[in-house]
């Protein structure tokens, strides 16, 4: 009985280490995050580094503003939501109400099997594939632009809104669709009046967990949207994203210099937007709960 | 019964390879409350749920013979199903009001059928309310969540926006049986009301329920129609022993 005891002591006591040890682990990188990135903020003003137009780290001295590395990632990552979210959204309604059984399940499985092609393979196949065919089909000089990098997100955006969009349609209860097509209404009908509506908290959260994936994204831009740290004018400019920055530079800055925490503010800078885009997939989801 | 509402001539009903019903023969009268009793899996709800062809949502499923209503036969290739489940209304077992509000509940039918415009939708929703009883207790709140209303309330609700849509058949699959005895009670007591105009079909597990509302009956064993005729000779000298040892509890 004791040993018993003992036994169930044990296992609860590694159950409860573990939990929070994750916890302390994500502490102490948020911990470093800020004090590195903070550092920064000894030489640059936070207004100055926000907003600056300039971002030449190596010259002398650096400038370090990160203007267009904002910017950079807005316009792909807004780029990268317009083609997907609708994109995604008529995939999920179609797997979720319209498909039959059999395509429903082989759609399903190509939306997994595109969530598993790795970032990296992705962007490879992306530079060799569309970046010559953006060239060529908007007379561009050069294919690595925005709009390269906005299509190969939406990609890969698209399998999380689509799986987590169609998880949302199968909540919704069948007593709904039933009484909806029993009194005359034609499928469409249906889905837009009655399906869609009853499932929107858990669209936008499929949508704001898409968009998250984007903005945190690296590889693949870093390899399609040319890299060049400008004030993106339009979608057919290179540009660089902050994801990209911190990739590429990373390694090459001294540590301990003022590039370096720069590339920890931005660190906090992206933290903060996913954080804030995580916010309010979760608010979307857990508003619902309490409505019903 | 020449003037019959529904008409069912020699119905077989396939859930693939499974009958579920056999040549079934019936014919249900205008503005009269029919119930159909049996015991769980007889059929009922396949049944009721030929006559707005709810079943075409199966996959797999086949049907024979012909389901006529008001004269025409609903199975026919040319049949319009939006005009035929507008005129042939459902209410289901759970009561499933739409997660909209009280009013929009209501003017869903006549907005998706598009036979009024929406300037005439308060009045459609009030004269729908009024006709099941909820006027009174909900004219001040019609912009609520219809999931907040009680059961019995939203089966209410669910039959008046049958009555929106000018439905003249009611098909109902034991709608009070998520209901309370009080609740029932008085849904039974709606349904008294609404045979002046309408057509109701009800499928009923309770024998008292069918004994105190309808006029006649229907009962069902394993797919086959074994009894049909008025509630009170069903009841009091039923024809086969079947049936009595149905609807006096002896059977088993
Ligand atoms: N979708 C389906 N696929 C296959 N068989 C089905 C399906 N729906 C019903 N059945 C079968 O058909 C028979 C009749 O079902 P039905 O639901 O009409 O019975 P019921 O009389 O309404 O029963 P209950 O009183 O339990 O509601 C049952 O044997 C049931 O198992
Ligand atoms: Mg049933």
């Amino acid at each position: 009985m004791s040993m018993r005891r003992y036994y169930e002591f044990v296992i609860e006591a590694l159950i409860f280490a573990s939990g929070i040890a994750s916890i302390i682990f994500v502490l102490l990188i948020f911990i470093f995050l800020l004090k590195e990135g903070l550092m920064l903020f000894e030489h640059v003003g936070v207004f100055e580094f926000l907003f600056g137009k300039y971002w030449y780290p190596i010259s002398e001295p650096p400038r370090l503003g990160i203007l267009p590395l904002i910017l950079g990632s807005l316009w792909v990552t807004f780029g990268a939501t317009v083609i997907s979210v609708p994109l995604g959204i008529a995939c999920a309604i179609f797997i979720g109400e319209i498909a039959p059984g059999w395509l429903k399940e082989v759609l399903k499985a190509g939306v997994e099997l595109l969530a598993a092609i790795p970032s990296i393979v992705l962007g490879f196949i992306g530079l060799v594939t569309l970046v010559p065919m953006v060239k060529k089909v908007f007379g561009l000089p050069t294919g690595l632009t925005a709009i390269s990098g906005s299509i190969m997100l939406a990609f890969m955006a698209m399998p999380t809104i689509v799986s987590i969009m169609e998880d949302a349609l199968n909540a919704v209860p069948r007593g709904y669709r039933e009484g909806s097509i029993a009194m005359g209404a034609t499928q469409w009908q249906t889905i837009r009046r009655i399906v869609l509506p009853s499932a929107s908290s858990g669209i936008i959260a499929a949508v704001m967990l898409g968009i998250g994936r984007v903005v945190g994204e690296t590889m693949a831009v870093m390899m399609i949207t040319g890299n060049a740290a400008v004030i993106p004018m339009s979608f057919f400019a290179p540009v660089r994203t902050m994801t990209a920055t911190i990739a590429a530079e990373m390694g090459e800055t001294v540590q301990g210099s003022e590039h370096y925490f720069a590339l920890f503010a931005i660190g906090i800078v992206l933290f903060a937007i996913t954080f804030v885009i995580n916010l309010l997939a979760d608010f979307a989801l857990h508003g619902k709960q309490i409505r019903t | 019964m020449a003037d019959a509402k529904i008409k069912v001539k020699a119905l077989n009903f396939y859930y693939g390879k499974f009958q579920a019903l056999k040549n079934v023969k019936l014919e249900i009268p205008e503005r009269e409350i029919t119930a159909i009793i049996g015991p769980s899996g007889c059929g009922k709800s396949t049944l009721l749920r030929c006559f707005n062809r709810m079943n075409d949502l199966v996959s797999g499923v086949r049907i024979e013979g012909e389901v006529v209503v008001d004269g025409e036969d609903i199975y026919c290739p040319s049949v319009d199903l939006v005009h035929l489940r507008k005129k042939v209304g459902m209410v289901f077992q759970r009561p499933n009001p739409f997660p909209l509000s009280i009013f929009d509940n209501i003017a869903y039918g006549p907005s998706i059928h598009h036979f009024a415009s929406r300037k005439q939708f308060p009045e459609i929703v009030e004269r729908s309310l009024k006709a099941v009883g909820l006027w009174n207790d909900l004219k001040d709140r019609l912009r609520d969540l219809a999931l907040t209303l009680s059961g019995e309330q939203q089966q209410r609700l669910c039959i008046a926006r049958l009555l929106a849509v000018e439905a003249d058949i009611l098909l109902m699959d034991e709608p009070c049986s998520a209901l309370d005895p009080i609740a029932t009670e008085r849904i039974e007591e709606l349904m008294r009301e609404l045979r002046k105009k309408y057509t109701i079909v009800i499928v009923t597990h309770n024998m008292q329920q069918a004994a105190r509302v309808s006029s006649r009956a229907a009962y069902f064993y394993l797919g086959e129609l074994i009894e049909y005729g008025s509630t009170q000779r069903l009841f009091t000298r039923p024809l086969r022993r079947e049936t009595e040892d149905y609807i006096t509890g002896r059977f088993g």
